[in-house]
This record gives structure tokens, sequence and C-alpha cells, in this order.
């Protein structure tokens, strides 16, 4: 059981709080220091909109352990509004084909447990926008 | 630098070795590839492998325990690891030990046990490739990952699925003839339309087969050895080694394999020679799409054109660039940490004139493209008859 780990994870995965570079304004997900751009220091928090748009997608059927209770979950890579691409699976789809370019909204969901006393892991998933009725 | 020659090679079949111990696979290729080379001990021993600490029953240290069970007590011996590169990564490793001077023999092997645990364990260990914290703790299997690109790739380029199918038949057309390769039979095309879909857009027959076994390969400077006595004198021309952001959504480009553009270009050059003079191609067709994302990467074809080298049968053992010529990740199989000491066997066995049924006429300058991860860590390899 990891609890340091995922506590140290809190910000980001409840909350898409990454960061943006001081010097070239790019905005980076997840959190990592360094600008991956300009290669400069880059520790100033940023709070992401949760918002953005499919770029690829798949469904996982056969689930790595840990995951197996889940599966069939579909996985994507998400660009967020503004700029990084993050990795999460898709929930609340219902009926609604998704395609790439879908309109995407982040939300906090189970990701997992982790040990055998079962601590709950919650992190992003993403659904499609609502659209008004 | 010295110039550095590939002397001797062994390798096990790739399998389901239920009744074998990772250290007697290693311990056969390794052995074998000190008999081919006429010698009876090495200065080093350097091993790779990804998931022998993964798991239950985990087991690390390799370096020594292999070593003690070739009979090579007291040589130096250590591990690489760079997930489904380490193959590519321990070859490279003992081009610097003997390249450098520091020794003069290196013994290389390559060896992976992956049946032994539930397929979920595998799937998991798998998944340690990738990202743990913002990639496989949201749950895509390494497939997942490989189908992510590929979909997109179709997207933006507009291949149907159909149009990567001539990269498995002409895998699975050259595993057939080799002895050593998991999977042996030929496939059609149908075959691989119809093939059952595992994780959209990816099917079984785009996948390669995990598998046991092992490969080793001996490495001396290429000075001390006389041209003209016995099979051809193979070296290696060129050595590059690169790396991209682990996690793929963190990828300045997800279709394009920049650390295999990087050390492909920084092989080519210190070989001396460019794409049209590789006369064949062993790349890591871990899944269909890479192969067509390494051909593009390496300059062989352009940008988003990867699969027409496969339509137009450029790839087939009778065309301009034949790839996977013993089977390749998807026929012969892909022992992870395993497959880029293969690939250096494959390599040299076929500038020797000692690939049997799949020899190619002649062959003087082959390439060797080991990827770990599905595009993280990339080593890139030349060697030519000299």
């Amino acid at each position: 059981m990891e609890v340091s780990r995922h506590w140290r994870l809190r910000q980001q995965r409840y909350a898409l709080v990454g960061e943006v570079c001081p010097h070239c304004d790019v905005k980076i997900f997840p959190p990592r220091d360094i600008c991956p751009d300009c290669g400069r220091e880059a520790r100033t928090e940023y709070q992401f909109s949760g918002r953005g748009e499919v770029y690829s997608y798949t469904t996982v059927h056969d689930a790595p352990a840990g995951h197996e209770a889940y599966a069939p979950y579909t996985v994507a890579v998400i660009r967020l509004e503004e700029g990084p691409m993050v990795t999460a699976q898709l929930t609340d789809l219902g009926d609604q084909p998704i395609e790439i370019g879908t309109p995407v909204e982040m939300t906090t969901r189970k990701i997992g447990e982790d040990g055998e006393r079962g601590m709950l892991v919650y992190a992003y998933k993403f659904r499609p926008v609502l659209r008004p009725a | 630098m010295r110039e550095v020659a590939v002397l001797g090679a062994g390798q096990t079949p790739v399998g389901e070795h239920w009744d074998r111990t990772l250290v007697s696979l290693a311990g056969e290729a390794a052995l074998e590839a000190l008999r081919d080379a006429g010698l009876d001990r090495p200065d080093v021993l350097i091993v790779s492998n990804m998931l022998s600490g993964v798991g239950p029953g985990s087991q690390l240290n390799l370096g020594a325990q292999i070593a003690d069970w070739c009979g090579l007590k007291g040589v130096e011996a250590f591990k690489i690891e760079a997930a489904c590169g380490s193959g590519g990564a321990a070859f490279r490793a003992g081009v610097h030990a003997v390249g450098s001077g520091l020794v003069d023999l290196a013994l290389v092997v390559g060896v992976e046990k992956m049946t032994q645990t539930p397929s979920t364990v595998t799937t998991a260990g798998l998944a340690t490739a990738a990202d743990a914290d913002t990639e496989a703790a949201h749950g895509p299997s390494f497939i997942a990952l490989n189908a992510l690109i590929m979909r997109r790739y179709q997207h933006e380029y507009g291949w149907k699925h159909e149009d990567f199918g001539a990269f498995s038949v002409n895998a699975h057309a050259n595993g057939a003839l080799n002895p050593y390769a998991r999977l042996q039979q030929p496939i059609t095309h149908e075959d691989y339309r119809e093939a059952r879909m595992v994780c959209e857009p990816i099917n079984l027959l785009d996948s390669s087969p995990i598998g046991d076994g092992a490969a080793a390969v001996i490495l001396v400077p290429a000075e001390r050895l006389v041209p003209g006595g016995g099979r051809p004198r193979v070296v290696v021309a060129g050595s590059g080694a690169a790396t991209d952001s682990l996690a793929v959504h963190d990828r300045r480009d997800l279709l394009w394999l920049a650390a295999a553009e990087r050390s492909a270009r920084q092989a080519f050059a210190q070989a001396g020679v460019g794409p049209d003079e590789i006369d064949f191609f062993e790349l890591h067709d871990a899944f269909s799409i890479m192969a067509a994302l390494s051909l593009e990467a390496c300059g062989f074809t352009e940008r988003g054109q990867g699969p027409r080298l496969g339509l137009e049968g450029a790839i087939l053992p009778s065309g301009r660039l034949p790839i996977a010529t013993q089977g390749g990740l998807k026929a012969r199989g892909h022992p992870v940490g395993a497959t880029g000491v293969y690939q250096i066997v494959e390599v040299a066995r076929q500038l020797w004139g000692a690939a049997g049924d799949n020899q190619l006429p002649e062959p003087r300058v082959g390439m060797a493209q080991n990827i770990g991860g599905s595009g993280a860590t990339i080593l890139t390899h030349i060697l030519r008859i000299s």
C-alpha cells in the first residue's frame, strides 16, 4: 500500500493542478518543475479548467492486474484546452459514441483500490460535456 | 574508440519454456555464444532483462546469478534495463566496454521469462514500461497505449486497418522458416482481417506474442580478427541511442518516434551510410503501428507513409528493404528484455551467411532497432561486413 504516493498526487489527481512556466507561459501537466518547452525552472502552480477534447481513445478488455474489476473501460488521451495532453479513462458515456474531437470535461472518480485493506484511490476521469437539451 | 566486432552468437527458441528457469535459458544462449566464438571466458558478462524484478518470485542481481550458473565465477557481471529496449541497451554497453579498451571480450546475454505468471500480472509488468503515476495508474495496458497511437495515426493519414496487414503476413512467412521462432505458421491477409480484436484498432495479428527465451553475442576488438578466416568479419559500424518522454501523452508529436530518428541519425553518421545503403532491417514490430513509425523515423519512407512499404512489397525478403527476416517480434516472438539481443543475433547471422532458410542473397549492411516503452528509449545499431 503506497499511502504517501497517493497523498503526494492528490492535488493533480483531484483538482488538475499543474504548473505554468514563468518564462515562456507554457502550461504544464502533470507538474514537473522543469518546463518541457524551454527547460527552465517552472514551479508556479496553475489550475487547469478541466475542459478538453478526445485526441485518441481505445477500450481495454484485458486489464492489467489491479484494474480487472473495471474492465472493459475506455482509455483516452485528452488534449486539455490549455495545451497539455493527459491519459485518463472516459466515464458516463451512456449510449453516446465517442470520436476523436469529442469535447470532454474532468470529473473525479475511483480508479482503483490499493492494498488488502482496500484504500480507495480517486483521480480524474473525463466525461462528454453535457449539451443543453 | 576501437572498432568492435561480433564474433559469436547463441539463442534459444522463443516459447513457453515451463520446464526451464531464467538462468538456464540465459546460460544456454551464453554458453552457445562462447562455443560459437571459440572462447572459454569473457572479461565481462552484461545481462539484459526487463521483468525479473516484477511480480511474485522476483529475482534481481541477475549478473552474478547467471555468471555463476555458466561457470564464470569471479567475472564482472551486471544487468542493464530499459524496458523492451533492454537488449539493445545492453549490446551498446558491450560496444562501449570493448570499444573503450577497458575490456577485450564482452558477453551480452538477453533473457526473459514471461510465461510463469498469470497474464494479468504479465500485463501489469509490461505496463511498468509506461509512466506509473500518469499512465499506468489510469489503467491502459501496454497494448492500449499503442492502440491510442494507431487510432490517431489512422485518423491523421487515412490508412485503413487492413493496410497494415502486410507487416504481419511478411513476419509470419519469415517466422515459419525460423526454427527459433515462437510462431511458425504463415498467415494470410484474410486471417489478418478476421483476427480477434484485442484493443481497438489493434487486433491479435497486429500484436507480437510474449514468450520465454534468451539470446547472446560475443563482442571483441575488430583488430584481433584477421579477415579471411572462415565466416566474414562483422563489425559494429554504427551505434545510436536516444530517449523521448516516458509518457506517450507528453511527446511533442505522438505520431513521430523522435528517439528513433535521433538514434538512427547517430548510427547512420557513424557508419557513413544512409537509409538507401541498408540491405535489411530488423525493426521493433511489437505492434504493426510501431513497424510503420520506425520505418518513417529512420528515413526509409516519408512521414505517414509507413504502411506503403508493406503494400508495395518493399519489406519482403525479395524487396528493397527486407524487414523481420527471421519473423521479427511478431512471429519470432517478443521475450521483452531479450528481444534486442535476438535482433543483433539475427543481423549477424544474415551477414555471416548463417541465416538458414531465411538467408538473404549476400547482404553486407544490416540494421537493428530496439524500442523500450512505446517510443521512450530507442537503440539503433548498424552492422556490416568489413
